[in-house]
């Protein structure tokens, strides 16, 4: 492909006490590209998400962007950068209403005041733009069925127009329609040159909407494939480690066992 | 007052902000003014089906409280005892206030009352045996709160002790400073014609005080009030009825001109209730209505949540432990003013938790929830009226000090009660 890759990581490596949740990841997503991320639970995918992001960074590893190796060490230096995530568990601030926690920690203010009446005015543009329906923007969130949430987190990560996304697990709340709803949205942006990392445990979502899929198997590497030509049962096999190949068990013998 | 109304334009959902589902604005906005009376109302009542606490329960609570003191000593409703309670819920609630930033955030601060009573014993020490200038030792004596809460907020937010523990510990602490302090010298009296005196002393005596205050509070609210709805109405967005600003605005003036009223046929506007009520609105508009208050809120209501979208946690929760021992040292001077002394039986009170079990029971019995994210400074004014209502009763009444301890125990306790069952009812209807 002609660009570059908009986010790279090399080598990103995380422990937690004793557990190794990433050994040498390797990742790369370029604009206009939706890159999905597979593997079993643990295997490290939230973790990466959450390197990404700033939220908890690794040890080890190097961050590219747009080539350049960058920092990220807080939520904010990810934000800078233009990456936007919707986290597994839609964490939220329940007492908040919906504009609340859409404009969370990018309030529109005036000299520190907030702007409520342009911040419901812009929440209502976006809700409408993406189609999503939502009974009163001013609801607390307390009140949202989970797929409302899930709704509203992923158009909290819309609203800074992010050059790369991520989705951890989005359709796992949403019914049939509200996923493929969501589906067209991922293209939706996709197509006007958004980088997209989706993380799903769901080989028809993956099929449907991503280009490539990279799997990760207990927080390594396990397979790259390109989705127009791997099959299901071949990315299910990487993922359940049927497919173990030479590299992997190599390198997998020096470490302590796993269980 | 200002409590979050149900669209309270948004913001925390505030008080009474959590409406059932099916309540649009839209279809509000639509309604007559019978729908803006029956809206208000059920925002007032709020309770157990919204899983929030409206105001009314309580002020029907005050309202038997003052008919049953009435009854049994008539003096109660008098213009002078309701004046007296009007200075003698200010130290109370201005370290209630202080609890309600750190309620917030769902932490507690158990240090408050020993930090009001360092505070006073800080300024009587300074200004009576070191001979240092009024204000500078007011200023000493406030700063000195901050430090404090520094302090707190430093182990509880950087080295990550629960804050329970650092604000007991500190209990101790400060109380012991307190004792130490006064060790030397006993009991001080401080001046009685001075700066600190007179927070409690100073009465405006021109009626025009009391009505200019009540003037300028209902105007304001109820000028704001339609400020933000043409400004929604002008972006094309619902906005309550206009109906409701006039019956909230009327309902403020009847309780604002007639407790002014009561007041001058006393002495006036107490300097003391001022001062409060400013603080009050000044709280009140930081946390609601300012970026960071908002950062507050989110705090309380999802720390993970807040941290993601790049929150300094750490650094809001030191900032609101400083903003608790600063209000805790500034209701310690008033407490120090109201007895005009200082002196170690004043300082073992201080730390035997009375101060700060009455301010905790402010904040909670007035709405601000022990789960973080719910209330306002507001919330402070009712459930301090409500306190020390039965504090100025029972010592019209002469009921001794171990009753009384019971009794503010046992309020203490249904009012977190009233706060454990409406965060329940609000699981079953929500998320937790
Ligand atoms: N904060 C943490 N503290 C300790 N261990 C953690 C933490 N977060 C993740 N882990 C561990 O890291 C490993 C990877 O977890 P992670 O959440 O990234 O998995 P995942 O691939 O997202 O799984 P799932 O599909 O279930 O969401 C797991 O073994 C998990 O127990
Ligand atoms: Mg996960």
């Amino acid at each position: 492909m002609a660009h570059p890759p908009v986010l790279a990581l090399r080598g990103i490596t995380k422990r937690f006490g004793g557990v190794q949740a990433l050994v040498d990841v390797d990742l790369q997503v370029r604009a206009g590209e939706v890159v999905a991320l597979a593997g079993d639970n643990g295997a490290g995918k939230s973790t990466l998400v959450k390197v990404i992001s700033g939220v908890s960074p690794a040890d080890r590893g190097i961050i590219e962007w747009e080539g350049r190796p960058v920092q990220v060490k807080r939520p904010h230096d990810a934000h800078a950068l233009g990456i936007a995530t919707v986290y597994q568990d839609l964490a939220m601030c329940d007492n908040l209403d919906v504009v609340g926690n859409l404009f969370l920690g990018r309030e529109i203010d005036r000299v520190g005041v907030l702007d409520e009446v342009e911040m419901e005015r812009r929440a209502r543009d976006l809700m409408r733009a993406l189609s999503i329906r939502i009974p009163d923007v001013r609801m607390p969130v307390a009140a949202l069925s989970a797929g409302q949430r899930q709704a509203v987190a992923i158009s909290r990560s819309l609203m800074g127009a992010p050059k790369v996304l991520l989705l951890d697990e989005p359709t796992a709340a949403l019914g049939v329609e509200q996923t493929s709803h969501l589906l067209d949205l991922i293209e939706g942006v996709r197509d006007r040159g958004m980088a997209i990392i989706l993380i799903s445990h769901n080989m028809g979502d993956i099929k449907a909407v991503a280009d490539r899929v990279a799997v990760l198997r207990l927080g390594r590497n396990n397979g790259l494939f390109d989705v127009s030509t791997v099959t299901q049962e071949q990315i299910i096999s990487s993922v359940t480690g049927a497919a173990d190949n030479a590299v992997a068990h190599r390198s997998k013998g020096g470490e302590e066992a796993w269980p | 007052m200002s409590r979050g109304g149900p669209h309270g334009d948004g913001g925390p959902a505030g008080p009474g902000s959590a409406g059932p589902v099916t309540t649009t604005r839209e279809r509000r906005a639509a309604h007559g003014w019978q729908d803006s009376v029956r809206e208000y109302v059920r925002d007032l009542r709020g309770g157990v089906r919204d899983g929030e606490r409206g105001p009314l329960l309580v002020i029907a609570g005050l309202i038997v409280i003052w008919i049953v003191f009435q009854g049994l000593d008539d003096k109660f409703l008098s213009p002078r005892n309701l004046s007296n309670l009007s200075v003698d819920i200010v130290g109370t609630g201005l370290v209630a206030v202080g609890i309600v930033f750190v309620l917030l955030i769902r932490e507690i601060d158990l240090s408050v009352g020993s930090v009001s009573g360092l505070a006073g014993a800080a300024f009587a020490v300074l200004n009576v045996n070191q001979g240092v200038p009024e204000w500078l030792a007011v200023i000493v004596a406030v700063a000195a709160g901050t430090a404090v809460g520094a302090f707190h907020g430093f182990f509880h937010a950087w080295l990550g002790v629960p804050a329970f523990v650092v604000t007991l510990a500190g209990l101790l602490i400060w109380n012991g400073l307190t004792l130490y302090l006064l060790g030397a010298s006993g009991t001080i009296n401080i001046d009685e014609e001075g700066l600190v005196a007179s927070l409690t002393s100073r009465h405006f005596g021109s009626d025009l005080a009391a009505y200019a205050v009540a003037t300028l509070g209902t105007g304001g609210y109820f000028l704001a009030a339609r400020r933000r709805r043409s400004r929604h109405l002008a972006t094309g967005m619902p906005y309550r009825p206009g109906g409701e600003i006039w019956l909230r605005t009327g309902l403020l003036a009847v309780v604002a001109f007639a407790g002014a009223h009561t007041l001058n046929r006393f002495q006036g506007l107490p300097l003391a209730l001022l001062i409060f009520l400013v603080i009050l609105v000044v709280s009140d508009y930081v946390l609601r209505r300012t970026r960071y208050g908002r950062r507050v809120y989110a705090l309380g209501g999802g720390v993970e949540a807040a941290r993601r979208a790049g929150i300094g946690v750490e650094r809001v929760r030191v900032a609101m432990f400083m903003v608790s021992g600063t209000l805790a040292a500034f209701g310690g001077l008033f407490v120090a003013s109201g007895l005009t002394s200082a002196s170690p039986t004043t300082a073992r009170a201080a730390g035997s938790g009375m101060l700060l079990i009455n301010a905790i029971a402010a904040a909670v019995i007035g709405g601000t929830s022990l789960f973080g994210g719910r209330g306002s400074p507001w919330s402070v004014l009712l459930g301090v009226v409500v306190i020390q209502s039965i504090a100025s009763g029972m010592g019209l009444l002469g009921v001794q000090d171990a009753v009384q301890f019971m009794i503010t125990g046992g309020v203490l306790l249904a009012a977190v009660a009233a706060d454990a069952l409406s965060r329940r009812a609000q699981a079953r209807r929500g998320r937790p």
